[in-house]
């Protein structure tokens, strides 16, 4: 039973206090006419059970628009171009969906998504997001903290790492059935980033649930590196000593690291990591300076002390 | 293939700048309409290097299909300048608005980046052509050297090809087309200098030795001007 927001007792979101209609394309806007003036009184009672508590964590900066997060996609088990994941996601289906935690845990095992997600404390976490292709968006994810699942499954003290893949179903996803990527699709953290509190599994986006296009059901988000870290649509997870083998790294070595931190200084072989377009703000928009971590240097710069960025790249 | 050239008879050469204009404003009124996807940036830098790589593709497919009997001769020039307008296009996109004439990262970009460099070579290449793009530096050149000179539309075609190749993560099957498509291109070329250099001539030997361009203007400059 949809509950109104008037008889709700949670808080409100972003969803509440932006009409749908602002979020969504202007264009379609025109489109729907008259139509649209009344959704968002017509939308409202559905936003209710979107209640998501906000994080602290959170920018202040405006997020991009629903139809930019949702058409701009590189996610290559449905294609190459940034349009196929919104073309050819919608065959995917996440329901039922299960991710099989293994490795050094004390509860391994074969989880239900609706298990994994009983107690999960999710909430609203608006972070940027850095392309390595030099683009960035600002998206409003629901998700909740990796930590709080790790914890959960218990990490065993030899842990070092943690190990991702995302789903492998070629006929629901037609780009895996190119072979240039050796699928599954394979991220990694080490363990201190896996366990710090931006890091999280997002299951939602503007207060609904993923589409299939950003990496439904569950993803990671890393907001301090490269969106390729950010994998999509994890099926499994693995608490490993050695460092895992990612799928970026495997394809081209010199290109793509491990830790893949979003660092202006340290360029790509093959283009400046110094500055960014912002995906949306139309042709004249022009570009932003990036930020060290993405601007995300105040929490995380400390788990690298020591380290030389510019070789663990 | 006759009747095809008669009927070519009634399509002026301005056909082509017309279709090249139509394209450009295609792609104007797209990206003035929103619809051209989140980053309209890289969507228009993409389809002006595109149609710029699709025009130095087509004018090189003009000999070989004479070769084959089908004579465009007269629409090379319009095709090879279409191209260089929508590559310096491209180029002034990338610079100004992609880039926004930051010139440290693009003097950077000019120096040490591979695909930039290539990418460059092949606007660099194309400039001399575009220049000479008319009669009267066929007259100063002369047509020999003139017709040597534009052999650098091999070396263009070359470096567009693999400018768009590198330019992505990946190796995309797009790319690899225009690539293979200018490899074949001029494959053919290099085989027929082979094979044609063992089998006798059909034609006089003057008349395969001049420049085709050369050739087309004689008779467009000999011809009165009817219109």
């Amino acid at each position: 039973m949809k509950r109104s927001s008037f008889t709700s007792s949670k808080p409100l979101t972003w969803a509440d206090v932006t009409p749908k209609a602002d979020f969504l394309n202007r264009r379609q806007i025109m489109a729907a006419g008259l139509a649209t003036l009344a959704a968002p009184m017509l939308a409202r009672p559905g936003f209710a059970q979107t209640a998501y508590p906000k994080s602290a964590l959170s920018t202040d900066l405006p997020p991009n628009s629903l139809e930019d997060i949702t058409t701009y996609n590189n996610f290559y088990e449905f294609g190459l171009d940034k349009s196929d994941p919104s073309r050819l996601g919608g065959d995917l289906k996440t329901d039922p969906w299960s991710v099989e935690i293994s490795g050094l845990v004390d509860k391994p095992g074969t989880y239900a998504l609706a298990d994994l997600l009983k107690d999960a404390p999710l909430e609203e976490r608006i972070y940027r997001f850095r392309c390595v292709e030099a683009w960035a968006m600002v998206v409003p994810w629901v998700g909740f903290e990796l930590a709080h699942l790790l914890m959960q499954v218990g990490v065993q003290p030899g842990a070092m790492y943690v190990a991702f893949e995302t789903l492998v179903r070629p006929e629901e996803m037609p780009g895996q059935e190119s072979t240039f990527i050796e699928w599954p699709y394979r991220e990694g953290l080490r363990i201190d980033e896996a366990m710090h509190p931006l890091t999280i599994l997002a299951t939602g986006l503007y207060g609904e649930p993923l589409p299939n296009q950003n990496g439904a059901p569950i993803r990671l988000i890393v907001p301090w590196k490269y969106g390729f870290k950010s994998i999509k649509s994890i099926v499994a997870i693995r608490l490993e000593a050695e460092m895992p083998k990612t799928t970026w790294n495997m394809l081209q070595p010199s290109e793509y690291g491990f830790y893949a931190n979003v660092n202006p200084e340290v360029e790509h072989p093959r283009w400046s990591q110094a500055s960014e377009r912002l995906v949306g703000g139309g042709f004249f928009a022009g570009r932003q300076d990036t930020l060290m971590f993405n601007g995300y240097a105040d929490q995380v710069a400390s788990l690298y002390t020591g380290q030389d960025l510019a070789k663990d790249f | 293939m006759d009747r095809i050239n008669e009927s070519l008879r009634r399509v002026p050469p301005r056909t082509v700048y017309l279709l090249g204009l139509v394209l450009l404003f295609w792609l104007v009124w797209q990206v003035a309409s929103g619809r051209v996807g989140p980053d309209p940036v890289r969507e228009v830098e993409y389809r002006l290097g595109l149609l710029g790589l699709q025009f130095v593709v087509a004018g090189l497919c003009v000999t070989p299909l004479r070769w084959l009997g089908l004579n465009l001769l007269r629409y090379r020039r319009a095709i090879g300048l279409v191209a260089f307008n929508f590559v310096a296009l491209h180029l002034l996109t990338w610079g100004v608005v992609d880039r926004g004439l930051r010139w440290s990262e693009i003097g950077a970009d000019l120096t040490k980046r591979p695909y930039i460099i290539v990418g460059m070579i092949g606007f660099l290449t194309l400039l001399p052509l575009a220049i000479t793009s008319n009669n009267t530096s066929i007259r100063r050149l002369g047509a020999l050297t003139w017709g040597r000179l534009h052999k650098l539309v091999y070396v263009a075609a070359v470096a567009g090809a693999v400018h768009f190749v590198m330019v992505g993560k990946v190796w995309t099957a797009e790319s690899l087309f225009y690539a293979a498509a200018v490899v074949v291109l001029l494959g053919a070329r290099v085989a027929r200098a082979y094979t044609g250099a063992r089998r006798p001539p059909r034609t006089p030997a003057h008349a395969t030795r001049l420049p085709d361009e050369t050739r087309s203007c004689g008779v467009q400059c000999v011809k009165p001007k009817i219109l």
